[in-house]
C-alpha cells in the first residue's frame, strides 16, 4: 500500500502569540515548532496501514520554509520511508495555493491513500485536504475518527453535530483525520537515528497566485476584567442574579 | 453589483438553525455589494423551514433537488453549489463553518478555483473586496484578510452571526439537479447518546476539567446542562479527554473545538493557555474553581472560588427553579 501523508510545521499549542514587526505574522523568536498534532494521527495511521498490508511505502510531504525539514524528520523518525519538501518562503494564507502545490506533487505518485490531519492548529484553515482531492478528482472524507479499509473500499466515521456520520468511499482516496483515530507513537531513539539517513528531497513549491491577502494580525480584544462573585455555594444566588440582570444571558 | 449565494444546511429534510446565521452574514455582504441574496438549499425534496430564509434577508430561496441529497452528499452537493455559483453573477458564496460546511466549502472553492476564507467571525466589504476577520492560533490572534479573487467563498463560525430579521421577498424556486450523488456516500448518522447538542453549536457550554476528580463526576455537569432545558452541552478540557474520561468531540481548546456560546461555565478547569484559546470568544464566562489564583479567573466575567462538589449541585437547583418558573 502506497500512502502519502501531507504534514505541516506549526507553532506549539502552548505558544504565547506575539505579533511580528510587520504586523501581519507571528514573531517566531523563542517559539517552539512541532509537527502539527492532527498530522501525527495521519502519520500513525499510514504506518499502521502499511504494516497491515505487509508492504508499501509511506511518503511524507510538507509545503513550507526550509525549517520544515525538521518536521519531516520527525515523521521519518516515527517510521515513514521518505520525505519531500515543497519549499516556499512561508505557507500562504490561501489554502488553495498550498493545495495546488501538493496536488502537483501527488498527481502521478500512484498513491492508494493520501492522508492529512483534519486541520493545522496555526492557521485553522481546515481546507487543503479536500481541495487537493478536488484538484486530483479523488474521493475524499474529512475529519475521519474511525476507519475500516477492505480491499478497494473504505468505511469511515466522522463527527457531526450530535452524532457520528457513517461514510463509504472507494480507494484511492484523500482522507483528513481527527483526534481519536489512533494513538500516535513517539519516535524511538533508533527511529531518530534511522531518520537521519532516510531520503528527503527538496524542490520548489508550485504555489501559483494566492487569492487571499493578509492585511493584519492582531491580538484578540482583551476581555474586560471579571470579578469573583463570592466563595462557595453561598455565592450561587448572586451569580444567578448577575447572569440574568447584568449579563442578560439567562 | 454582485449577488451573494447563501448555502443553507438541512438534516432529515429540516433546515438547520445555523442557516439563519448564514443568511444574515450573506445579507450583510449583499447590502455592501449592492446585490441580492440567493439562498440555496439542497435536498431530496422540499426542505421544511427553508422559507425562513426570506425573513432573514434572502431575495430568492432556491431548493435544488436530487434523490441522492436526502443525506449530505459531499461530491454531488459540491458540484450543485459550484454550478449554481458559476451560473450567477455572484461576488461571494457564504456557508456555515459547521461539520458539513467545513467539508463542503473547500470542495466548492476548489471547483470554482476561488479562495476560501474559513471560519470567519466578522466580514465586510472594502473597496469592492470582501474583507474578513478569522481567529487563528485557536483565537490567540485575529487575522484580517482581504479576498483578492472572485467569488469569495466564506464560511461563518457558528454562533457568532446573530440572526437578524430583514424580511425580503424570499421567492421560492425549485430546480432538479441532474447526475448522481457521487462516490462518497453518507449512509446515515448515529446519534450521540441522549441526542446531545454539540459543544461547538450549543448556546450554553458547561465544561469540566481535572477538578472533577473522576469521570463519574461529570454526571454533575450533565445535570447542570440538563437544567438549562436542552440549550446546553457538556465540554471538557484536554487533560480529561486525554485521560479518556470524555470523548474527543467534547474537547474545547486549541487541539479541540473553539466555541463561542452565550454562556461558558468552566468547572474545575484551571485554564491552560491552549484551553483559554478555545473559549475566550464566549460572550459570558463563569469559572468555578477551588484555586483563587487559577488562570481561568483572568478571563472569567464571574467567578466563584470554592468546592465545585458543593457549588455545582446548588447551581443546578437554582437554574432548574429558574427555567421551570
Amino acid at each position: 500500500m502506497k500512502i502519502a501523508v501531507c504534514i505541516k510545521r506549526v507553532a506549539d499549542s502552548e505558544t504565547r502569540v506575539k505579533i511580528a514587526a510587520d504586523g501581519k505574522s507571528l514573531d517566531e523568536a523563542g517559539v517552539k515548532f512541532i509537527l502539527n498534532p492532527y498530522d501525527e494521527f495521519a502519520v500513525e495511521e499510514a504506518l499502521q496501514r502499511k504494516d497491515k498490508a505487509g508492504s508499501g511505502e509511506v511518503v511524507v510531504i510538507a509545503c513550507g520554509p526550509p525549517s520544515s525539514q525538521e518536521t519531516i524528520r520527525t515523521a521519518l523518525a516515527m517510521g515513514a520511508d521518505r520525505g519531500v519538501l515543497l519549499e516556499a518562503p512561508g505557507v500562504p494564507a490561501d489554502g488553495l495555493a498550498v493545495a495546488r502545490a501538493l496536488a502537483a506533487e501527488l498527481k502521478d505518485g500512484g498513491y492508494d491513500l493520501i492522508l492529512f490531519g483534519k486541520m493545522a492548529i496555526d492557521d485553522y484553515n481546515q481546507q487543503v485536504g479536500p481541495m487537493v482531492a478536488e484538484l486530483l478528482d479523488l474521493p475524499c472524507v474529512t475529519c475521519v475518527a474511525h476507519l475500516t479499509i477492505d480491499g478497494g473500499k473504505g468505511t469511515a466515521e466522522r463527527e457531526v453535530e450530535g452524532g457520528m456520520e457513517e461514510v463509504e468511499f472507494p480507494l484511492p482516496a484523500v482522507l483528513t483525520v481527527d483526534k481519536g483515530l489512533n494513538e500516535p507513537r513517539y519516535p524511538a531513539l533508533k527511529g531518530i537515528m534511522a531518520a537521519k539517513k532516510k531520503p528527503l528531497e527538496v524542490k520548489p513549491a508550485a504555489l501559483g497566485t494566492a487569492g487571499l491577502e493578509i492585511l493584519a494580525l492582531t491580538p484578540p480584544p482583551e476581555r474586560k476584567e471579571g470579578r469573583i462573585v463570592g466563595e462557595g455555594a453561598a455565592a450561587v444566588p448572586a451569580l444567578l442574579q448577575l447572569l440574568r440582570e447584568e449579563a442578560k444571558v439567562l | 453589483m454582485s449577488h451573494v449565494l447563501a448555502v443553507l444546511e438541512q438534516r432529515d429534510g429540516s433546515l438547520r438553525k445555523v442557516s439563519h446565521e448564514v443568511v444574515t452574514g450573506a445579507r450583510r455582504l449583499a447590502d455592501a455589494l449592492g446585490g441580492e441574496v440567493h439562498a440555496l438549499v439542497l435536498g431530496a425534496g422540499a426542505v421544511s423551514g427553508a422559507d425562513a430564509a426570506g425573513r432573514y434577508g434572502a431575495d430568492k430561496v432556491i431548493t435544488a433537488t436530487n434523490a441522492g441529497f436526502a443525506q449530505y452528499a459531499p461530491e454531488g452537493c459540491a458540484r450543485a453549489v459550484a454550478e449554481r455559483a458559476k451560473g450567477g453573477a455572484y461576488g461571494a458564496v457564504v456557508l456555515a463553518a459547521s461539520a458539513q460546511g467545513k467539508d463542503l466549502a473547500p470542495r466548492v472553492a476548489a471547483k470554482l478555483g476561488a479562495p476560501l476564507a474559513a471560519d470567519v467571525t466578522d466580514l465586510g466589504v472594502d473597496g469592492g473586496s470582501v474583507v474578513v476577520i478569522r481567529p487563528v492560533f485557536a483565537g490567540k490572534a485575529l487575522l484580517k484578510v482581504k479576498v483578492t479573487a472572485s467569488p469569495a467563498v466564506v464560511s461563518l463560525r457558528p454562533n457568532v452571526f446573530t440572526p437578524v430579521e430583514r424580511p425580503k421577498a424570499g421567492t421560492a424556486e425549485t430546480t432538479a439537479v441532474a447526475g448522481d450523488a457521487g462516490r462518497v456516500v453518507v449512509k446515515g448518522i448515529k446519534a450521540a447518546a441522549g441526542g446531545a447538542l454539540d459543544v461547538a453549536e450549543a448556546p450554553i457550554v458547561v465544561a469540566g476539567g481535572r477538578g472533577l476528580k473522576e469521570p463519574a463526576n461529570f454526571k454533575l455537569l450533565e445535570e447542570l446542562a440538563q437544567a438549562f432545558g436542552g440549550k446546553a452541552a457538556v465540554g471538557a478540557s484536554r487533560a480529561v479527554v486525554d485521560a479518556g474520561w470524555r470523548p474527543h468531540g467534547d474537547q474545547v481548546g486549541q487541539t479541540g473545538k473553539t466555541v463561542s456560546p452565550s454562556l461558558y461555565i468552566a468547572v474545575g478547569i484551571s485554564g491552560a493557555i491552549q484551553h483559554l484559546a478555545g473559549m475566550r470568544t464566549a460572550k459570558v464566562i463563569v469559572a468555578i474553581n477551588k484555586d483563587k489564583d487559577a488562570p481561568i479567573f483572568k478571563v472569567a466575567d464571574y467567578g466563584i472560588v470554592g468546592d465545585l462538589f458543593e457549588i455545582v449541585p446548588q447551581l443546578t437547583e437554582a437554574v432548574r427553579r429558574l427555567t421551570s418558573a
